[in-house]
């Protein structure tokens, strides 16, 4: 198949970008839309041009590297996948499409594609762990989960830190982000002896990155390529408000 | 002290303040609408509601405050909200996909604004008696100020219960959305109860709007005179 790019090239944060157009031929339906712009920045460089830099790294749905605003919806227009698994079969012929950085003040822009998340390392940092002496390994099933839980808290360990939520947001809100972070940890036994200070402290930083509030719009769950549920942002309310009270 | 400082400085602290300042709202919005339903009981109905609410002064503006604080809290919070959400952006983007975002939640600002002016216009116009200062002195045969003429009165002027029924319509909008996000701000909602709250929250902006626009129209149409 054929397809005509439109991607944003930026040779850095402190110069203006533009949209650059590309015709990339006999495509093979079942290339991956980040095989495909390994095939245009082939033959960009055999022009001689610049190669489009883009994020990437498993390329299997699984580290979060990936990024991309395809005409308009972060990770593209599959749901629930992440651009690295999302095909060319999901677009025709002939297609234009539209390749854009994620856009926040969060995440500043570092070249082309490529956008600084390294916020979100910032947030965990802040309180995305466990502290646990050190010692043995201590035995796998010596503290009960129930089943209910167990669940929850690995729905929201889906979360592989894309920033999907942040681009597709109209206020470029981290909160499901965070909220799945804060969630997992904070819905295990493992997580209640921080569980007040880790919200604080990952909201907070949150707050510190200039990512905005959230306004329940729903467009962060409907890009996430993990399906985090909105649900998980009200337990960060419910858990950040009892921390601010009762701590 | 530290607790209101902090309230204000966190985005969620802010949202915490929109939700429940907005929840007052909701249950005074309710119950205002109960209390208009009597202009179809009839003049004597409504006149003795309204001369029951002023009876005392200290409840009545014990009430007002109470209200104009709240109104006070949900715009400061939206304005500290919409500068840090215009903040958070920078670049646009060039081609942006709705994703599942709705109308309502994409214009909260707006109608939010909007509703304010029609507040504005509403306290002048029916309480303070500004807009028409014929209304002072419409009293009924028990010497009560007359309500039921008052209204009938107003909104026999087509561009008065038009402003009313599209305000009342915004109203609609921005509890269709908000009365379910409020859940969400105070950590209430979860995978069970969300679509139950979603769909609650947009039957009662429906029920408000028909209830609130029936009064004009009724005037309008004549069947209240
Ligand atoms: C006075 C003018 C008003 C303005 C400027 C305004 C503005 C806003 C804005 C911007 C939001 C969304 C906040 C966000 O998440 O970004 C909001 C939420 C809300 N508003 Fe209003 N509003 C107004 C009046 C009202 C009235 C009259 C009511 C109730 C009858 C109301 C009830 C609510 C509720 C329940 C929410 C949801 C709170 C939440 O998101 O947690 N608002 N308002
Ligand atoms: S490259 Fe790892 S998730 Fe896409």
């Amino acid at each position: 198949m054929n397809i005509t790019l439109r991607v944003w090239r930026q040779k850095s944060r402190h110069e203006t970008g533009h949209f650059e157009e590309y015709e990339a031929h006999d495509l093979n339906p079942n290339m991956s839309f980040l095989e495909m712009l390994d095939v245009v920045n082939e033959q960009l460089t055999k022009a001689g041009k610049q190669p489009i830099a883009f994020d990437h790294d498993c390329r299997e749905g699984i580290c979060g590297m990936c990024s991309c605003v395809i005409n308009g919806e972060p990770h593209g227009p599959e749901n629930k996948v992440a651009t690295c698994q999302t095909y060319l079969r999901s677009f025709k012929d002939g297609d234009t499409i539209t390749v854009e950085p994620f856009r926040a003040a969060g995440f500043p822009l570092v070249k082309d594609l490529v956008v600084d998340r390294s916020a979100f390392d910032r947030i965990m940092q802040a309180g995305g762990f466990i502290s646990v002496n050190t010692g043995n390994a201590p035995d796998a099933n010596a503290i009960p989960v129930g089943k209910e839980i167990a669940d929850q808290a690995m729905d929201a360990a889906q979360c592989i830190g894309c920033g999907a939520c942040v681009a597709a947001c109209k206020n470029a809100s981290a909160m499901l982000f965070v909220a799945a972070k804060v969630s997992h940890l904070n819905l295990l036994p493992q997580g209640q002896p921080e569980k007040s200070k880790r919200a604080l402290a990952m909201v907070n930083q949150m707050d510190e990155e200039g990512f905005g509030a959230c306004t329940v719009t729903g467009s962060c769950e409907a890009v996430c390529p993990k399906g985090i549920s909105l649900s998980f942002i009200s337990k960060l309310n419910r858990d950040y408000l009892g921390a601010m009270l009762f701590r | 002290m530290n607790l209101l400082v902090a309230l204000f400085k966190s985005s969620l602290g802010k949202k915490y303040v929109m939700a429940l300042s907005g929840a007052v709202l909701v249950l005074f919005v309710i119950a205002h609408l109960l209390g208009n339903l009597q202009m179809f009981l009839g003049p004597e109905a409504i006149n003795k509601y309204a001369a029951f609410l002023k009876a005392s002064p200290e409840v009545l503006w014990g009430a007002r405050s109470g209200l104009l604080l709240m109104v006070g809290l949900h715009l400061f919070s939206a304005a500290l909200l919409l500068r840090e959400n215009s903040d958070a952006r920078q670049a646009e983007y060039e081609k942006k996909d709705l994703v599942a975002a709705s109308f309502a939640s994409r214009t909260m600002i707006a109608s939010g604004i909007i509703l304010f002016s029609f507040v504005v216009f509403h306290l002048l116009h029916y309480t303070a008696l500004q807009i028409d200062p014929s209304f002072a002195e419409m009293h009924d045969a028990q010497g009560r100020h007359d309500v039921y003429r008052m209204v009938v009165s107003g909104f026999s002027h087509w561009w008065v219960s038009g402003f009313y029924i599209l305000s009342m319509g915004l109203l609609c909008l921005h509890l269709s959305h908000g009365a379910s996000a409020m859940f969400q701000s105070l950590g209430l909602k979860n995978e069970r109860n969300r679509c139950f709250i979603d769909g609650a929250a947009k039957t009662l902006g429906l029920v408000l709007f028909i209830g609130y626009s029936s009064i004009p129209l009724a005037v309008l149409l004549k069947v209240v005179k």
